[in-house]
């Protein structure tokens, strides 16, 4: 997949802003932004849904904006909500898209089979799709899929409400259909979800802001270093840490807030004056790694206008 | 309250539709000033239990006392001392924000100068300020939401229900949430919140762990931790298929997942199978950036304890 330039304009909104991209096959690519960022423009555009206003993509080596009922058949797409029909049998629904993606007669069978296998739902063709466990659903509507063996598949928070145990074995199925060649996008709002990403793509008000590895974004993409400070009362630190002198954000963490500033060796004798100064008992500080929930904050924060920023930086 | 030392009191509750038992004998408290989160993905019982606990749904058996009142013989009253978002809480999308906000003073009886305050207090941790005359219709989804809490918090009740209002918001409008519901503990009130995130357990002063109705555990994040029997190893690496081929089976190792960029081992002991592991991978002469052990996520905890307990998960 090749994306260059990508503009798509509604009116005077630009949604989509000069967005390039590039994801290899067996990629496994994901895509973050805040509501309204402009991800699902952008991979509505992908799936050849929406002609971009300017600019390029080709998806597994056609032109979206020419050909798009061709791109339409090399991708796969599922959404979080799945889209099975409950009130069909395992076996209906497999059919049902088969026909839909136009799985020649000859390949069903074995199409078909492959996905019963994938899916651990041998012996339950016959079961009502509704009365199925959601790992079971979820990876039946991974298969239902990538029927037509798509080389790009797309995927919209995948593992979200599922669980653990359920997501872990997911991954697992998308990690080998990755190794098989397939090239894997997905958006998610989920930091769990991202920290399976081979590579994760930021974007923020129709722009890319940052890429790189899950690791390579944890250690160089925040602004400052990590300060975890545990102390009491909570609400009364976090107001004054607010406000607090060299403090470039600060959110709170179950018992104990996170604090970014620029050193955080440095920062830490001031801070904890600082607190005592405004009666507040601090028990522990000490510097940590950023989560990627962190580096994500960080990211979009920075990139907002000075005016809207001022309880974040 | 008849017990000022505790918001919320549950015992053995139990919600039986036909062919499921949503909610299982569960037992927990939640006390004034404190965030307690109900933490399991979907289908685990978060929202029947808040129904319950809501007065909107009677249970099949056990009890449960909330705000001082009972929610089996005393509902309407529970109704009148709490707030609850539900997920499908009715903002208006044809009025403005602020007229959202005036209307859900009025059914809850809030003075107006009370209401001027708190709505400026909550708009502004909300980072909503300047979008008080905008349509609700016309606001992000993060934005939705963030308003819909408003709505529910324009009052001040002892016990504050919250069914997963998190879900399908991006993290600065989560920071911006759980922002505002610290800064409502000053005024003493329990919340209760639900999520399917995992990880905003951490979040929680205290959780309970749900799966499949029953409760797993219930503790401090920090106690919930310390139940893992294992330390958790991250190894980065471009080559992370080949090596778990390599390392599958080795010697302490209780459990291993691909991710992003490299693995995630669970180990009986770090100290003694870090230096073991890598030993192993230079012999293989696969590349590694890096191994060392991190600390356990909810997510781990959680994962040991499904598969201790051998559940049905439709994991075949």
């Amino acid at each position: 997949m090749l994306v260059r330039d990508l503009v798509k304009r509604f009116g005077d909104f630009v949604a989509v802003d000069h967005v390039s991209l590039e994801a290899r096959p067996g990629e496994i690519f994901g895509f973050l932004g805040p509501n309204g960022a402009g991800k699902s423009t952008t991979i509505r555009i992908l799936c050849g849904l929406l002609r971009p206003t300017s600019g390029e993509a080709m998806v597994a080596g056609l032109d979206v904006a020419r050909r798009p009922e061709a791109v339409r058949q090399k991708i796969g797409y599922m959404s979080q909500k799945f889209s099975l029909y409950n009130d069909l049998k395992v076996m209906e629904n497999i059919r049902f898209f088969a026909g839909m993606y136009s799985v020649p007669e000859a390949a069903m069978a074995e199409r078909a089979d492959w996905v019963l296998e994938m899916a651990g739902l041998r012996g339950r063709e016959s079961a009502l799709t509704g009365t199925l466990a959601t790992g079971w659903k979820q990876r039946l509507a991974l298969g239902c899929a990538v029927l037509h063996r798509p080389s790009i598949l797309f995927l919209d928070e995948p593992t979200s409400g599922v669980d653990p145990v359920s997501r872990r074995q997911f991954w697992e199925l998308i990690h080998r259909m990755a190794a098989d060649g397939v090239t894997v996008f997905v958006t998610t709002h989920y930091m769990d979800e991202a920290e399976y990403c081979g590579r994760l793509v930021l974007i923020y008000r129709g722009k890319v802001v940052a890429s790189g590895s899950p690791s390579e974004l944890k250690s160089g993409a925040t602004k400052g270093e990590l300060l975890l400070i545990e102390c009491e009362p909570l609400g009364r630190a976090l107001d004054a840490l607010q406000t607090a002198p060299g403090v470039l954000d600060a959110a709170i963490f179950g018992s104990a807030i996170h604090v970014v500033v620029p050193n955080a060796k440095e920062a830490i004798t001031g801070l904890t004056k600082y607190l005592s100064g405004h009666q507040v008992t601090v028990s522990k500080i000490e510097p940590i790694s950023p989560t990627l929930e962190d580096v994500f904050v960080a990211l979009t924060t920075r990139q907002a206008e000075p005016g809207e920023a001022k309880k974040v930086l | 309250m008849p017990d000022a030392d505790y918001a919320i009191k549950i015992d053995d509750l139990t919600m039986e539709f036909p062919g499921t038992v949503a909610v299982d004998h569960l037992s927990f408290d939640v006390k004034p000033g404190e965030i307690y989160g109900l933490v399991g993905p979907d289908g685990a019982g978060k929202t029947t239990t808040m129904r319950m606990l809501a007065g909107v749904l009677t249970p099949s058996s056990g009890s449960a006392i909330v705000a001082g009142f009972d929610v089996v013989s005393d509902p309407e009253r529970v109704k009148h001392h709490i707030s609850y978002m539900s997920q499908r809480f009715g903002l208006y999308e044809d009025l403005t924000v602020n007229e959202n906000i005036r209307f859900y003073a009025g059914i809850f009886g809030v003075s107006s100068s009370d209401r001027e305050r708190r709505a400026s207090t909550l708009l502004q941790a909300a980072g909503m300020s300047p979008f008080g005359k905008r349509l609700a219709g016309k606001l992000s989804g993060g934005m939705k939401q963030k308003l819909g809490l408003i709505c529910a918090l324009i009052h001040t009740p002892q016990v504050i229900l919250l069914d997963e209002p998190t879900n399908g918001v991006d993290p600065v409008s989560r920071r911006d949430f759980w922002r505002i519901l610290y800064s409502l503990l000053a005024e003493n009130v329990a919340i209760l919140i639900s999520t399917s995130y995992l990880d905003e357990a951490e979040r929680c002063h205290r959780v309970a762990l749900l799966h499949q109705g029953r409760l797993l555990y219930s503790d401090t994040p920090a106690e919930l931790k310390k139940k893992i029997s294992g330390d958790i190893v991250a190894v980065i690496s471009p080559e992370s298929r080949r090596l778990r081929d390599l390392l599958r089976g080795s010697q302490g190792l209780l459990n291993l997942v691909l991710v992003g960029d490299g693995l995630h081992l669970m180990v009986d002991d770090a100290s003694r199978r870090v230096p073991e592991l890598r030993a192993r991978i230079e012999s293989a002469n696969l590349p590694i950036e890096r191994i060392a052990e991190v600390a356990p996520t909810i997510e781990d905890l959680f994962v040991q304890a499904v598969e201790k307990e051998g559940a049905r998960t439709g994991s075949g």
